[in-house]
């Protein structure tokens, strides 16, 4: 591929030529990356390819060695922190492979969570959290610890935690990597119908076709550069 | 079971402690300083008794009495020994002027020869700070010649400051309490006497007070990495250990890193042992060689910490399940139960009642039910604290976000939270107690003083042998005194021998006499009856204008015979007022003027001194004038109260002992506290990256600390303010909570728990960076 | 598959007419190709004439449709024996694309292009079965799941083999 693209018009999240190193690897070798409202990006790849650091870069968790990505129009370079802890509380949410959901909390209280950090009252963040549950079928989990419910309860209830502040980024990292086909896929419906119908966009990072097949397009990143299939072909 | 089984998984253990790489040698280490740690306070502990015991022997050997009855007479084996002792800044100097008599005069130990006139042996510590530029001061009063040093045999401890000086002309000055005569060093008579039962009842609760925490501290060192280790378990099930052989390998395990915690201990304490002789704590300093451990404690000590280490560790493991595929905490803990943890603190103030009221009448303490009864109440704390924080913490609910991450966490595992704050909750309520005991006594052995700080600050006693009016002179021109009050006294008789009738006599001139009475006038040559004080009415009766008494100077140094004395006319009535020295005096008042000038030039004297509180050496310039007006005037320094010494070293123990032990509580906190935190980088990782504020977790680290320590001391301060009231009711004292003494402790406490949040905040910092969520 | 098979199957619950026949596969295996009536037809024919259906009766009118058949004892037999035969498994040996990717390789074009592009054809397939499999029912996503898996399969090999492209290059041209 040849120089950076154009993100096409109407994009909610672009980066481009984003490098990343750790250590003496290139994690991120120029990559480019853009996703619309509402649209379903698979990132996939081998292993150790650089998608996980591709999302981090995006979602803002890591800043880029060089590069740049804008939110919205806005450039994250130039955000500091908390400006970007901000971002990620209020615009994004996040579902990770395992060991996101704080144990010591019941599973409302998790889906809860991030509206508390966003300044909610308690009740009124447990109400809106338990409304997101109803929506992913784990309601009858409210009163549970994360240690008591199964994989895919849990992974619901981290979907239902990532959606809850009604985010306008939804970042999946390998969701159903610790889940067999049918939970995953059970998982990957609700979440991908869930973001289609708040209009959100999705970022999917996974190695499994399978879960890729929920989204609309799909990005590959092999050795730290990445290919957007639909603009090549 | 058989011992087979035991000794084989117990090996199996010790080899999986030493062969499980790096991060099992890491937990070994751990384990091992911990224990270390907690082995070399053992240690020093059961190595005090022997070092006081040292110390008291070299101390009676080098004692010369000073009060006689009769001095013995001159021989050729006898040495007259001088009390030169002085004081320099705050430190204490102990120093002997002496002058042997016959070639066989007895040699004090430490030196080998007797220094000559002009000539001194020296401590190392005092040749250390006379060379050092701080000792210039004193350089000044000890001008001798340094001719050698004292050896460590004439010492009690390293630090002491001592020195040894030759004199001439002693014979004329024997004094009580000053120069004697002997013909030997050591004490005649040891006293066989016991310690004051009170002051054995402190020293042992301070023993327990103190050792209790240390064992706390050694159970929470043994399980440390316990989280680890429990994945590890998992695996040897899974390859084919069962439940009971797991628990032996865990057990054997925690016994190697205390076996290799007692190698630590003894190296730790070596070192300290030797670290002991180059500090001074307050006035107690010891030789090394001093420290010896009493071989039966040391013993009980290499034994009791490793079993203890299988003990605790079987006693951990109880509510767990080890399973092939991962550690099971039993879901629900059983309920903890509080009427057997209240029997512990109820048990201990039982055994101790019976004593209550003993002390008065100098009764003997029980030692095993004292050490039965504190030991019961402090465990109390140990025992009751986990249910308490278990209690508490559940009907603990809203609050902000960090605060229900706390709550909800303590919820959990409200356990671990209340074993890491036991130690200190233990060395707190016995700290407290100990303290509020210590107030309590004070009454007997902490007397007030009546000396009166704002007339006066120093007092000189000048001996009939040195003009009184030279040495006022003199001192009055010291830099840094600004008031010299010069009073020397007397009695007046209606008889030259043996009168039957008598009154006190203060002479001094006008200014002077106002110290101590209230006169309507005066001038010199004017004398004054004193009117109003209890003890003494004669005065006006005795003392008629005209009349013929007898008046004797006060003597310091030997008897010498009344003066006539016609009484003049124009005596006044004066009122009394006390003393700088805060003595009323009653009889004459009178100025030099009014008497045979014969007794006013051969009176011994008291010199009262007010020092200007901008110079910071007046004292010591005071002192050095005096030492060269007479080597054998000691210069009081007046203070508000007066403490019995013995009581001022248990004092002093404790409170290094409370440091060093809530010192050593913090480092345990503080492992227990990063592993928790690395356990959960994970999560942090996660949380951090959907938008959680840094502040908001670590709010709720300190939440997490914060909570179970300000329980636990609460329980404590109960605890020890109900140990405090049963020792003073034991000694009969009467009471009042020392609410500053509360405020102290937990105060150190609390600021232990805060120390160790800070110190872990900077790792939770790092832990909650991005990087925790890489997984390649 | 075989269309006499099925069909007998069918009529085991029961005598048919041919048109009931039809409507009972385009409904349960059809979803993709419908059967025409000359297939019936000529299937149903061919299964009269080897004994294993008999004609049960005739309505008025003309035409197969209005045959009832009924399978003889004779067909249970066959139909038993085709359910007891397992299917002999697909070798795959000839992949086409396993060709593509070794002429490419010769001729120092671009392979990896290839196969991104052919993932990218293979995805394509998927999103519409997956879309297909999350509207239907249990029978559409029994039959999209079995698409979906043998896609995936050809998916992983293409990603070993992306993976593996130096080292094939590296076989191919040293031959």
């Amino acid at each position: 591929m040849t120089g950076p693209m154009t993100a096409p018009p109407g994009s909610l999240l672009v980066a481009s030529r984003l490098r990343k190193a750790y250590g003496p690897t290139n994690a991120l070798d120029g990559a480019e990356f853009s996703i619309h409202p509402g649209e379903v990006v698979a990132v996939m790849g081998p292993s150790g390819s650089g998608k996980s650091t591709l999302l981090h870069c995006l979602a803002g968790i890591v800043p880029p060695d060089s590069g740049s990505i804008t939110y919205n129009g806005r450039e994250m370079a130039g955000m500091s922190d908390a400006q970007r802890s901000q971002l990620r509380r209020t615009e994004f949410g996040f579902v990770f492979q395992f060991g996101q959901l704080v144990p010591e909390l019941t599973c409302v209280e998790n889906v809860a969570l991030p509206l508390r950090l966003n300044g909610s009252s308690r009740k009124e963040a447990e109400r809106t959290a338990l409304s997101w549950m109803e929506r992913l079928e784990v309601d009858d989990l409210r009163g549970k610890r994360p240690g008591e419910v199964s994989g895919g309860q849990g992974q619901r209830v981290a979907v239902a935690r990532a959606l809850v502040t009604g985010p306008r980024v939804l970042f999946a990292d390998e969701p159903t990597g610790a889940l067999d086909s049918l939970n995953g896929e059970r998982v990957m419906e609700l979440l991908t119908e869930a973001a289609r119908s708040t209009n959100a966009a999705v970022v999917l990072v996974t190695h499994e076709a399978r879960v890729a097949a929920y989204s609309d397009r799909e990005i590959v990143v092999r050795d730290g550069k990445s290919r957007d299939m639909e603009r090549v072909i | 079971m058989s011992v087979g089984h035991w000794t084989r998984d117990l090996g199996l253990g010790v080899r999986f402690a030493f062969t499980g790489g790096r991060e099992g040698w890491g937990r070994v280490l751990l384990t091992a300083v911990g224990v270390g740690l907690g082995v070399a306070l053992l240690l020093l502990t059961t190595a005090i008794p022997s070092a006081l015991a040292a110390r008291g022997e070299r101390e009676s050997a080098r004692t010369n009495i000073m009060y006689v009855d009769k001095q013995m007479p001159k021989a050729d084996n006898t040495l007259i020994v001088a009390s030169v002792s002085t004081t320099f800044r705050e430190d204490e100097l102990r120093g002997r002027e002496l002058e042997p008599e016959g070639v066989r005069a007895p040699l004090p130990p430490g030196i080998d020869r007797f220094p000559a006139v002009g000539e001194m042996f020296v401590s190392p510590a005092l040749e250390r700070l006379l060379e050092s530029g701080d000792g210039k001061l004193l350089r000044e009063r000890l001008s001798d010649r340094i001719v050698g040093t004292i050896g460590d045999n004439g010492l009690v401890g390293p630090a002491e400051l001592a020195f040894y000086q030759g004199g001439e002309g002693l014979a004329d000055r024997f004094a009580g309490g000053t120069v004697t005569r002997i013909n030997q060093f050591g004490d005649l008579h040891p006293s066989s006497e016991g310690m004051d039962p009170v002051l054995l009842l402190l020293t042992l609760v301070v023993f327990v007070v103190l050792l209790m925490p240390v064992g706390v501290f050694i159970a929470t060192a043994v399980r440390f990495g316990g989280e680890r280790r429990d994945r590890r378990l998992a695996a040897l099930r899974l390859v084919g250990a069962d439940g009971m052989m797991t628990r032996r390998i865990a057990a054997g395990e925690a016994f190697a890193g205390a076996a290799v915690g007692l190698v630590f201990g003894t190296v730790f304490f070596l070192i300290g042992r030797q670290a002991a002789g180059y500090v001074a704590v307050f006035d107690m300093s010891v030789f090394p060689s001093d420290l010896n451990p009493a071989p039966a404690l040391a013993v009980l000590v290499a034994v009791a910490v490793p079993l203890a280490a299988v003990l605790v560790t079987l006693f951990a493991l109880r509510g767990v399940v080890i399973e092939p595929l991962g550690v099971v905490r039993t879901a629900r803990p059983p309920r903890r139960r509080l009427w057997w943890r209240l029997l512990l603190p109820l048990g201990g103030v039982a055994a101790l009642s019976p004593m209550i009221g003993q002390g008065n009448d100098a009764g003997q303490f029980n030692d095993f039910l004292v050490i039965a009864g504190v030991s019961l109440l402090l465990i109390g704390v140990t025992a009751l604290l986990p249910w308490v924080v278990e209690a508490v913490v559940a009907r603990l609910d809203s609050g902000g976000l960090s605060w229900q991450l706390a709550v909800r966490r303590l919820q959990l595992s409200s356990g671990t939270a209340a074993r890491m704050v036991n130690g200190i909750a233990v060395a707190v309520a016995g700290a407290i107690a100990l303290q509020m005991f210590f107030s309590g006594v004070a009454g007997a052995y902490e007397t007030p003083t009546k000396e009166n700080l704002d007339r006066a600050q120093m007092e000189v006693s000048i001996p009939d042998n040195v003009p009184l009016v030279r040495a006022s002179q003199e001192l009055a021109r010291t830099e840094g005194v600004r008031k010299v009050t010069v009073l020397s006294y007397g009695s007046v008789g209606e008889k030259a021998k043996s009168p039957e009738k008598y009154v006190e006599l203060t002479i001094g001139d006008c200014a002077a006499l106002r110290e101590v009475g209230r006169l309507p006038s005066c001038r010199d040559g004017d004398v004054f009856t004193v009117r109003g004080v209890e003890y003494a009415t004669e005065a006006p009766r005795l003392v008629k204008p005209g009349r013929k008494l007898w008046v004797s100077p006060g003597y310091s140094q030997s008897v010498r015979p009344a003066v006539a004395w016609t009484v003049p006319a124009g005596v006044q009535p004066a009122g009394t007022r006390e003393d700088p020295s805060g003595i009323e005096r009653g009889g004459v008042l009178a100025t030099p003027g009014a008497l045979p000038e014969e007794v006013v030039a051969r009176a011994a004297g008291r010199i009262f001194i007010g020092l200007d509180p901008q110079v910071a050496d007046a004292r010591d310039l005071v002192r050095n004038t005096a030492a060269r007006i007479d080597p054998l005037t000691d210069p009081a320094t007046w203070t508000a109260t007066k403490r019995v010494r013995q009581f001022d070293s248990i004092r002093t123990g404790l409170f290094v002992g409370a440091t060093c032990v809530l010192l050593l509580i913090g480092v345990s906190l503080l492992v227990s506290q990063l592993e928790q935190l690395r356990e959960r980088r994970k999560l942090l990782s996660s949380l951090v990256a959907f938008g959680t504020r840094r502040r908001t977790l670590s709010l709720s680290v300190l939440w997490q600390t914060v909570i179970p320590i300000g329980l636990g001391l609460l329980l404590s301060s109960g605890v020890g303010l109900t140990l405090g009231v049963v020792l003073l009711k034991m000694t009969n004292r009467s009471f009042g909570i020392d609410w500053a003494a509360v405020l102290t402790m937990t105060g150190i406490g609390a600021g232990v728990a805060l120390l160790v949040t800070v110190l872990s905040l900077p790792p939770l910092l790092r832990l909650m960076r991005p990087d925790g969520l890489r997984t390649e | 598959m075989s269309i006499g098979h099925t069909l007998l199957g069918l009529l085991e619950s029961g005598p048919r007419h041919g048109y009931d026949l039809k409507r009972a596969f385009d409904e349960k295996f059809g979803q993709d190709r419908p059967l025409h009536y000359g297939q019936v037809y000529s299937t149903m024919s061919r299964l009269l004439k080897n004994g294993l259906v008999a004609v049960d009766g005739i309505e008025a009118g003309e035409g197969p449709e209005r045959k009832r058949y009924a399978i003889t004892d004779a067909g249970i037999t066959d139909v038993q024996q085709w359910l007891a035969t397992p299917e002999k498994p697909e070798p795959y040996l000839q992949s086409t694309l396993y060709i593509k990717v070794v002429l490419a390789l010769l001729t120092h074009r671009d392979a990896g292009d290839i196969l991104d592009t052919q993932r990218s054809e293979h995805l394509r397939m998927m999103r519409i079965l997956t879309d297909r499999k999350r509207k239907g029912d249990l029978a559409d996503q029994l039959i999209c799941d079995h698409a979906l898996f043998h896609l995936e399969a050809d998916l992983r090999w293409l990603e070993l083999t992306a993976a593996r492209l130096d080292k094939l290059a590296l076989a191919v041209t040293s031959r």
